[in-house]
């Protein structure tokens, strides 16, 4: 639409074709941004209201030294081997659920595809709920579960590794499901043309293929859940969290950047780790 | 063959680390799925059927809905503005102490999750949507900077050195120089961050930062189950809706 | 006097030594070739005049001025009145042709004119203007990644004429476009400068493109001024010298096409 030949205004000066959208996005845009900047209450002013300010500089104050005493740093290990723990346990529930949905929701096992080039009716009416259930599973947010489960099995740690679980079944399931349609199908077909079980097929035509892509999404999975687990505290899932919450709550400045760091140190760390057993093992 | 000893030694470790895990955490399934246990659960999760549909509730679960796609726009637009500033400083245009601590500040900004940003924030800036904006523009600033910068990295300074050479300032020369090229690229990344933000703005409220999850937090609290069932779906509504959306639009223009 | 080089070395950082001990002046108005085989130290010359880079040794003045003794205002004053066309354009593929030629005098605009034309060009009259000569002013809209390699070089053409220099300099400037299009193209750039009375300076690998353009010719090899001469006067005999190879004979390059050829060759292991 460029390429044409330009037009000329009235007073023989090139009229520009992106003017007009230019001006209409300008526009839209300060008409989404005025009633966003309405709903959040955006108002900087607060920021510099006394008694904020006032609440936060005692707060900040607070943050200089930090709390380095032994019993705290002894809390402090303990909640970070337990957020490990529970983003390390919730991922392996996950998996327990994930695996049996990703066969069940995957079409790359289809015996009736086969003969007919496309799956039967029976085989699709099982595939669809295993997908809704995945979708489901994954859209809403762990911390949600978490939250619910916390008022179902009681504050601690268990709430969260059920949250985790629920939520990256239906993650892994998904994207494991997308893996196994994305590599090569004829051995497998081979082998259930041969008369072998899914099963079988499954384990020497499609994972031998697959298998360092999983092992490389589920790592990256396990990073995610790492970050998750250290937020699952604030609805009193136990871990990082719960000992943050508490420290903000109770305006302990010092502990809050014992924490902090602690944090800044577990993400890099898992980054670090996860990119090393990802060389390693694919 | 020491390739797969290797492997297997990692897989042995990997393994380890989920035997520790479980122990340590001391989950008893056992107890939660038996006799009373899933009774409980059972009667628990029952309670929250059927959910709420009054008008009065669907119009407030609207606007909780609304502030929270506010609260993430906004949180968005802050942290792409915040993040080029600082990308520019991380990618080293104005010298290498600069650079250093811009690095630094970027990973600290990204490694404090949104919720805990969130957790700070409703102290410095008061109960409401407002500290749930600034907790999202701070971590998502941190990501986007770090993003921003590795683009500048990879942009070609051809272009910007010959308008120095011709006589134009550092920010003309920047904007008609590098900008152009790096811009899409910025524009994509934060429209992905956009849709991440937007699940988690609908969370944020558990710690009183507005939207949808103040309202499920609040509801929960009052074991008003049949008001949390309609949030929970109006979470879910809005997930899929944008899941959709984008999938869509990166058809479409990806 | 607008250029003038006492004893001018140039030293890359990498140690090798592009320029040595150069003495050269150029008058204003005056329109100069400068040939030689690759690697001569055309485009570090080029470079050097258009203070891209500085001199090792010796001394370099330009419009009168010493550009070592400027700094911050007064060197980008010096530069924008300065103007140098790349070989390969060095435009962003997403920009606008428009965009790209009004870049041309950022020099001489305030920051603020310079933003506010970067949504709405301002002096597209003057952008149009400038592609005309160039026969490109129905591209005025497009973008930069969907011309061809000889269109991208006259726009970089263009937003140099857009800058209004006083002193032009190019480096291959035509060395992407057939034999007519080159021969039209050096003719707009002589005609401006002729018009405005400044001096053009233009390196080249076409022998003969030089010698039908260009009053006076340069020729430089290894670093070294090999002849200053008026065109008419350049024999072949310097021509076979400036282009002779120790190491295999490399054919003089008398008709423009295999020039041209040869140019496009050279392109991709040119050093800069």
């Amino acid at each position: 639409m460029y390429l044409s030949g330009t037009d000329v205004g009235v007073h023989g000066r090139p009229r520009d074709p992106a003017a007009l959208p230019r001006l209409l996005l300008i526009i839209l845009a300060l008409l989404v941004l005025w009633p966003g900047l309405v709903l959040t209450e955006f108002n900087l002013a607060t920021l510099v209201d006394p008694r904020n300010l006032d609440i936060f500089a005692r707060f900040l104050a607070g943050f200089w030294p930090p709390e380095l005493s032994s019993g705290f740093l002894t809390l402090l290990g303990k909640a970070t081997l337990e957020t490990l723990a529970m983003a390390t346990a919730g991922l392996v529930l996950a998996l327990l659920l994930a695996v049996p949905l990703s066969l069940i929701s995957s079409h790359a096992l289809s015996v009736s595809a086969l003969a007919r080039g496309q799956p039967s009716p029976v085989g699709r009416m099982l595939r669809y709920p295993a997908r809704l259930l995945l979708i489901i599973l994954r859209s809403i947010p762990e911390i949600v579960w978490a939250l619910l489960f916390v008022r179902a099995v009681g504050l601690g740690p268990t709430a969260g590794v059920l949250a985790i679980a629920i939520t990256y079944s239906g993650m892994l399931g998904k994207v494991y499901a997308e893996i196994y349609e994305s590599v090569d199908r004829r051995p497998a077909q081979a082998l259930l043309q041969a008369g072998s079980s899914r099963l079988a097929a499954f384990c020497y035509g499609i994972l031998p293929a697959a298998a360092q892509e999983l092992t490389s999404y589920t790592l990256y999975r396990w990073e995610c859940a790492i970050r998750a687990s250290v937020i699952m505290g604030f609805v009193g899932a136990g871990g990082l969290g719960q000992m943050i919450d508490l420290s903000i709550r109770m305006f302990a400045g010092g502990e809050v950047v014992t924490i902090l760091l602690t944090f800044l140190v577990l993400v890099l760390a898992a980054d670090q780790l996860s990119n090393l057993l990802r060389r390693r093992l694919a | 063959m020491k390739r797969q000893f290797e492997a297997l030694i990692w897989v042995a470790l990997l393994l380890a680390a989920v035997v520790a895990s479980f122990s340590w955490l001391k989950l008893d399934f056992v107890a939660l799925f038996a006799g009373d246990g899933l009774q409980q659960m059972h009667s628990y999760a029952a309670s929250f059927f059927p959910p709420d549909t009054s008008t009065n509730w669907l119009r407030q679960i609207f606007h909780g809905s609304l502030e929270t796609l506010a609260i993430s726009a906004i949180g968005t637009l802050l942290a792409a503005l915040a993040g080029a500033a600082l990308s520019l400083l991380a990618a080293g245009r104005l010298g290498t102490v600069a650079k250093l601590l811009a690095r630094l500040l970027l990973n600290a900004l990204r490694s404090i999750p949104e919720l805990v940003w969130a957790a700070l924030m409703v102290l410095a800036a008061g109960l409401g949507p407002f500290a749930g904006t600034l907790a999202l523009a701070l971590h998502t600033a941190g990501v986007l900077g770090r993003l921003f910068a590795e683009a500048l990295e990879n942009a070609p300074p051809g272009p910007t050195r010959a308008l120095r050479e011709a006589g134009a300032g550092p920010v003309a020369a920047f904007c008609y120089g590098t900008l152009p090229g790096v811009l899409a690229q910025w524009l994509s990344y934060t429209l992905y961050r956009w849709e991440n933000n937007i699940r988690m703005a609908a969370v944020l409220g558990f710690v009183g930062a507005g939207g949808l999850g103040q309202m499920l937090y609040v509801t929960l609290s009052l074991f008003q189950q049949p008001r949390a069932a309609s949030v929970i779906l109006a979470m879910l509504v809005m997930v899929l809706l944008v899941d959709a959306l984008s999938a869509w639009l990166r058809r479409r223009w990806g | 006097m607008t250029v003038r080089l006492d004893g001018v070395g140039l030293t890359h950082p990498g140690g090798f030594q592009a320029l040595h001990d150069i003495d050269l002046s150029i008058n204003q108005g005056e329109r100069v070739a400068i040939i030689g085989p690759s690697g001569a130290g055309k485009t570090s010359l080029l470079r050097l005049l258009g203070t891209g880079l500085a001199p090792s040794t010796g001394q370099l003045h330009l419009l009168g001025v010493d550009p070592a003794t400027l700094k911050g205002q007064a060197l980008r004053r010096l530069r924008a009145r300065i103007g140098l066309i790349h070989q390969s354009p060095p435009l962003p593929p997403r920009q606008r042709v428009v965009t790209a030629v009004l870049a041309g005098r950022l020099g001489q605009w305030s920051l603020l004119r310079s933003l506010i034309s970067l949504c709405y060009p301002l002096d597209s009259a003057g952008a149009r203007a400038a592609l005309e000569p160039l026969d490109l002013q129905d591209k005025l809209f497009a973008r930069c990644d969907q011309l061809s390699g000889g269109q991208l070089q006259r726009v970089g053409i263009a937003r140099v004429l857009y800058q209004r220099a006083d002193l032009l300099l190019a480096d291959e400037p035509v060395s992407a476009m057939d034999p007519v299009l080159a021969d039209h193209t050096l003719n707009v750039l002589g005609k401006v400068a002729a018009e405005r009375q400044i001096s053009l300076v233009a390196s080249l690998h076409a022998v003969d493109l030089a010698l039908r353009h260009f009053p006076r010719i340069i020729g430089l090899r290894a670093g070294r001024v090999l002849f200053d001469l008026p065109a008419e006067r350049v024999s072949q005999a310097e021509l076979d010298q400036l282009y002779s190879n120790d190491s295999f004979n490399e054919p003089v390059f008398a008709d423009p096409v295999s020039a041209i050829a040869a140019a496009s060759l050279e392109a991709p292991r040119r050093c800069t």
